[in-house]
């Protein structure tokens, strides 16, 4: 009898067998981020070892920090807030994970989530704050949800009709409609009137919608995570999650999304139009990213800094690492993407409590998406060790 | 129309050299997405060398061009040590060459801006002293000529005022077109994209000539970065090169993987990128009149055009294009 058949118990169990990789790739990427900052105490003057270590502390722990007590120490704690604005911030880079996962899925690369999340932004913002007084303000909430959804589609059919039709690399023209996007969406705001200028010094954002009395309903959330921003919106984040995982596993259209994602040619000789699945799964994907951003700002309170000509939204390149590590897994993508988000928080505390600066968790994400490139062979490694336990 | 000329070599030159890196990896068999993150490396190398370079006082204006051959090589350096990564996940572990890349992408700009940060405790590395154009442009006042004096049409434009960078990267770009196409190795090289088991089988080690080909691809591309910061940025780096790796690549395959259609097609788009980036100052027939400021455009329109006119080119031209046969895919020997 083939002895691949008795492997241990826990490499057994399918799901332990691909979170392995993931959880490899995660604590490398931690690693990395500690050593770099570790040699760069050593070798700076200017910055103490016990400052080195304190980032460390930080970068592992970041979510939980409290800032620093009387003494000068850092002080960590796991509170409610804490836990709320971690779900509020990873609302967003849960849906542009799903995006780019569900991209994956179809055998596609969306890595212009980004530029969708920005035209879904201006779509949702343009909605919600300029439709009339007068109609109820959930409609309006939804009106600019659905708008906002709609016009990442658009902005995702582009590069799937050039892959469909024309053969074009989906990368290069997402990188492409990314640019495009964001000097559009510089162009709309430009000398609009939804800019905050009543507030000084706001001239750069555009009004929160809460301003038009817009903004998504707690749902009770306020009472399980006391003064945090957190909102429904994570909880329409985790429907979507299981809208495409009973989509790609449960549906005739999923079935067919997934052949096209293995194998084009196949697909094409089974009868499946596969030109027209690129094109919609394009949409699709584009829509998720775009209802990350509707999501973001819908919230009532986050504002929007307009002028985004030069540079692209974070949220849009991190939902890459989010799919890459949930291995496109739908459900995963709500944890990794609960992850991402901790560890921008981290980020943002390196920033304010030591000499340090976020970007060292950006190092950090970038040697995770390297080592998920070849997880096929981590996974493989595992398994010929595997093998040899076995002998 | 000297002014057009001038900017558009600054724009065309950088791109066709990143546009010729792209060449070499996938010639080899190695898709390098990597090219933009590569070129955000090879700014910042160039610009923190030439700024420790300054501080340690061993430069000065009158030998700013050994400094700027020196930092070239410095980058190109920089540029093989980081597309080893790439090299190394794609020919050693079978990675996703598109994930990789992407990767690098990611870790370049995170990288640069980590370290100006701690350098300069701001988000822009630049010069020490000075800057680029009073010490790597060619000068009439330095050479002893007369400043008000018209030199004629010749001169004018292809030489005063122009950076010796460009001219330096126009030389290695044709030296290294040749050795692509004319000698033994750039055949091998060429084989090893286009059907590596058959390469294999006649003794070409396909693993080393992929770390070569990506090795180059990494030296140029890096290069490429630092002449782009040198001449459009002020020799600053920001950790960003606004997607300019990726017009590059677009402009490998719009030049169809040949150099001679690369160097035409990179400068189409310098003059586009040119457009955009100088439209407001372009006087186009010499009568004082801005025209494509004055013609009520929104600037932002002239900002998005290279982007649009690139997919606007790859729309109309990739059903010709042909990409070398086994790009992107690892090689595996007992496949076939």
């Amino acid at each position: 009898m083939n002895k691949r058949n008795f492997p241990s118990p826990l490499l057994k169990n399918d799901g332990w067998k691909s979170a392995l990789p993931a959880l490899i790739s995660i604590c490398a990427g931690l690693f990395t981020g500690c050593m770099i900052i570790l040699a760069v105490a050593v070798s700076d003057s200017e910055i103490s070892i016990k400052s080195g270590f304190e980032a460390v502390k930080l970068i592992l722990f970041g979510t939980f920090a409290k800032g620093r007590d009387a003494s000068g120490d850092l002080v960590f704690s796991l509170s409610e807030s804490n836990a709320g604005n971690l779900l509020f911030r990873a609302t967003p880079v849960i849906m542009t994970g799903l995006s780019v996962a569900f991209a994956f899925k179809s055998g596609l690369f969306n890595i212009g989530a980004a530029g969708q999340y920005l035209l879904g932004t201006s779509a949702t913002l343009i909605t919600a704050l300029s439709l009339p007084v007068s109609i109820p303000r959930w409609l309006v909430w939804l009106l600019a949800f659905v708008a906002g959804m709609t016009a990442g589609a658009l902005w995702g059919v582009i590069p799937g009709i050039l892959k469909a039709y024309l053969n074009i690399n989906e990368v290069l023209s997402c990188i492409m409609t990314n640019w495009i996007a964001a000097n559009i969406v510089t162009w709309i705001f430009e000398d609009s009137p939804l800019r905050n200028a009543g507030q000084s010094g706001k001239i750069g954002y555009i009004k929160p919608t809460s301003m038009a009395g817009v903004s998504t309903a707690k749902l009770g959330l306020d009472r399980i995570f006391p003064d945090s921003q957190v909102n429904g919106g994570i909880l329409v984040a985790i429907l979507f999650a299981v809208a495409v995982y009973i989509l790609l596993s449960k549906t005739v259209p999923g079935f067919e999304i997934r052949i096209c994602g293995s194998n084009r040619d196949a697909a094409r000789y089974a009868g499946i139009s596969e030109k027209r699945l690129t094109v919609f799964s394009m949409a699709f994907s584009g829509a998720l990213a775009a209802g990350g951003a509707a999501l973001y700002y819908l919230s009532g309170e986050t504002e929007f800094f307009w002028s985004t000509y030069q540079s692209l939204p974070k949220e849009g390149f991190n939902g890459i690492p989010v799919a890459l590590l949930a291995s496109n897994n739908p459900i995963a993508v709500i944890f990794t993407g609960c992850f991402m988000s901790s560890l921008s928080v981290a980020g943002q505390q390196i920033k304010n409590l030591t000499s340090y600066n976020e970007f060292i968790t950006d190092i950090v994400i970038a040697v995770i998406v390297y080592l998920s490139a070849f997880s096929f062979f981590i996974s493989r490694l595992i398994a010929s060790k595997n093998r040899k336990e076995v002998r | 129309m000297t002014f057009l000329i001038q900017q558009t070599v600054i724009y065309a030159v950088p791109l066709m050299l990143v546009a010729l890196a792209g060449v070499f990896a996938e010639r080899s068999g190695i898709v390098n997405l990597a090219l933009e993150g590569i070129m955000i490396i090879g700014a910042f190398t160039g610009v923190l060398f030439i700024n420790i370079m300054q501080n340690g006082g061993a430069f000065t204006k009158d030998n700013a061009m050994t400094l700027m051959l020196i930092t070239m090589l410095v980058c190109a350096l920089a540029g093989i040590l980081f597309s080893l990564l790439l090299s190394f996940a794609s020919v050693n572990l079978q990675a996703n060459q598109t994930i990789s890349g992407t990767a690098l992408n990611l870790l370049a700009p995170a990288i640069v801006l980590f370290l100006i940060n701690l350098i300069a405790n701001q988000n822009v590395l630049s010069m020490a002293e000075g800057d680029a154009s009073t010490w790597f442009m060619i000068r009439k006042k330095a050479l002893g000529f007369d400043t008000g004096k018209d030199y004629g049409f010749f001169l004018e434009t292809f030489f005063f005022k122009n950076y010796p960078a460009d001219y330096i990267c126009i030389l290695i770009f044709v030296l290294l077109s040749i050795i692509l196409y004319k000698t033994r190795f750039g055949l091998r090289l060429r084989a090893c994209g286009e059907n590596p088991h058959a390469a294999d089988s006649l003794g070409i080690n396909v693993r080393k000539m992929r770390y070569l080909g990506t090795g180059i691809s990494g030296a140029l591309a890096s290069t490429g970065g630092f002449v782009f910061a040198l001449t459009t940025a002020n020799a600053s780096s920001t950790g960003d090169v606004a997607g300019f790796g990726f017009l590059a690549l677009a402009v490998m395959i719009f030049g169809n993987w040949k150099p001679l259609n690369i160097a035409a097609a990179s400068l189409l788009f310098g003059v586009f990128k040119c457009i955009a980036a100088a439209y407001s100052t372009l006087d186009l027939n010499g009568d004082g009149n801005f025209l494509l400021a004055q013609a009520g455009i929104s600037t932002n329109f002239y900002r998005m055009l290279p982007y649009l006119i690139t997919l606007l080119v790859l729309a109309f031209t990739s059903k010709n294009s042909r990409a070398p046969k086994a790009a992107g895919f690892p090689y595996d020997k007992g496949k076939r």
